[in-house]
């Protein structure tokens, strides 16, 4: 690796400064699990990184009374593991473990897999179902994004010169609802979605969807929303046909490319297949027949 | 500019000087001369250099050696006792699941954390374990049946 400083705040102020001074080349560290590669094959040359794993903020894994905080530096494996994302939240913990293998879940965070922006992070479209937003710290304060519009292309983000994700906040989960991730690889572990898609439905006392949520992965420039498949589902009650629908429109809204992974194709195919999947889960998981 | 890292390996205190561009696995090998730990990919993929970082298997080709400060690092030549292999590393030779041995040091770290934290692991859960692990001999079969023989 070509040689940087390092440093080691331990406030979040701190932190801000030391990357804001630096400039836009600048990259803080959490896990490193993406950064280290980056930097090991010179596609990034920072000239100056900032562990921020000690910054108390940042390491914050908490289910409060506003919903659920997950510290940018959180590793996936203790989300995975969390009792409260594991009752509360199935879907974002089944997302964190399925990412990389055990030795790369010790150390690569959710806020990693949100902020290096790849578009099959699988992390990702779980929380764009469950509405989660980014608490950003940059030189002019705080602010926040909803997840689904931090990403903006391959690698690239809303964050500005010296800004930087504190945590993903979740709100508590709605009465009714459940939602689920889905990806396709041809190996368990270890390997990147050829396609992902999670969906989120709420479904009320008469057994209509009240709210439908339908997100995609590694099947557009960024994690995408299907919303047309989400407005299909939403008033109605679930049925083969409707599933069938849904998943339809949403291989028609994704905009895969071919590549080594996979053809555009083929993944237009497994959006629908794993699609109708997810939603099935959902209702499983809701206690409902079809 | 070299910097003075104080850690924890296998049980002892330690200190060895590292710039911010060396990974904890530079830092064990040239700084320590604990050799065990190998280096197969670099970026994460072949678990080659898995050891356990405070207690959790972890690519040490993914770790800074500065952020090893203060921190408890355990590798392969920490697990043998009084000159005896681990029953684990025994296993391993007893069931024939060495070939090469590159990938030896990396799964032997990252099958005893599985064994710490699950003693009776099933099939599925071995392989899952050691995912992150490759073997170029392709000897999986045999390091499965290994670390389930000591589960």
């Amino acid at each position: 690796m070509k040689a940087f400083e390092y440093a080691a705040p331990r406030t979040l102020n701190e932190a801000v400064s030391l990357l804001a001074g630096a400039g836009p080349a600048a990259r803080p560290l959490a896990g490193g699990t993406d950064l280290l590669p980056q930097m090991r094959y010179r596609r990034i040359q920072p000239p100056l990184v900032v562990d921020v794993k000690g910054v108390p903020e940042l390491r914050r894994l908490e289910y409060a009374g506003d919903g659920l905080h997950i510290g940018a530096a959180v590793p996936l494996s203790d989300i995975a593991s969390h009792p409260d994302v594991l009752r509360l939240y199935p879907v974002i913990a089944a997302s964190c473990g399925l990412v990389g293998s055990v030795q790369i879940r010790n150390r690569g965070t959710l806020g990693g897999n949100l902020c290096n922006a790849v578009p099959s992070a699988d992390t990702v479209p779980g929380l764009m179902c469950l509405g989660a937003r980014a608490v950003l710290a940059g030189p002019s304060g705080r602010r926040e994004v909803a997840v689904e519009e931090v990403c903006i292309g391959p690698g690239e983000t809303v964050l500005g010169t010296g800004e930087m994700l504190v945590e993903v906040v979740v709100s508590p989960p709605p009465q009714g609802s459940a939602a689920s991730y889905l990806r396709f690889t041809p190996r368990q572990e270890m390997d990147i979605a050829v396609a992902g898609v999670a969906s989120l439905l709420t479904v009320d006392g008469q057994g209509l969807i009240s709210r439908a949520r339908v997100a995609l992965a590694a099947v557009a420039p960024t994690p995408l929303r299907a919303r047309r498949a989400e407005e299909v589902l939403e008033g109605q009650r679930l049925t083969e046909e409707l599933i069938g629908r849904a998943a339809g429109e949403a291989a028609g809204e994704c905009r895969p490319i071919s590549d080594v992974r996979g053809s555009a194709d083929y993944r237009r195919h497994l959006v629908a297949v794993l699609a109708r999947r997810t939603l099935k889960a959902n209702m499983q998981a809701l206690g409902m027949a079809l | 500019m070299k910097q003075v890292v104080t850690l924890t390996v296998n049980g002892e205190n330690c200190q060895a000087l590292a710039e911010p561009r060396h990974t904890l696995l530079e830092l064990l090998r040239d700084g320590l001369g604990l050799t065990g730990t190998k280096e197969g990919c670099g970026d994460g993929n072949c678990g080659a250099c898995t050891v356990l970082l405070d207690g959790r298997p972890v690519n040490s080709c993914l770790v800074l050696a500065l952020e090893a400060q203060g921190r408890e690092v355990v590798t392969v030549e920490g697990l043998a006792r009084n000159g005896a292999l681990h029953p684990l590393q025994q296993a391993l030779i007893d069931h024939g699941a060495i070939q090469c041995g590159f990938c030896t040091p990396g799964l032997v770290m990252a099958a005893y954390a599985l064994l710490r934290d699950n003693p009776h692991p099933a099939e599925p859960e071995v392989r899952m374990a050691i995912a992150g692990n490759l073997c170029r001999c392709t000897g999986y079969d045999k390091v499965v049946r290994a670390i389930m023989a000591v589960g």
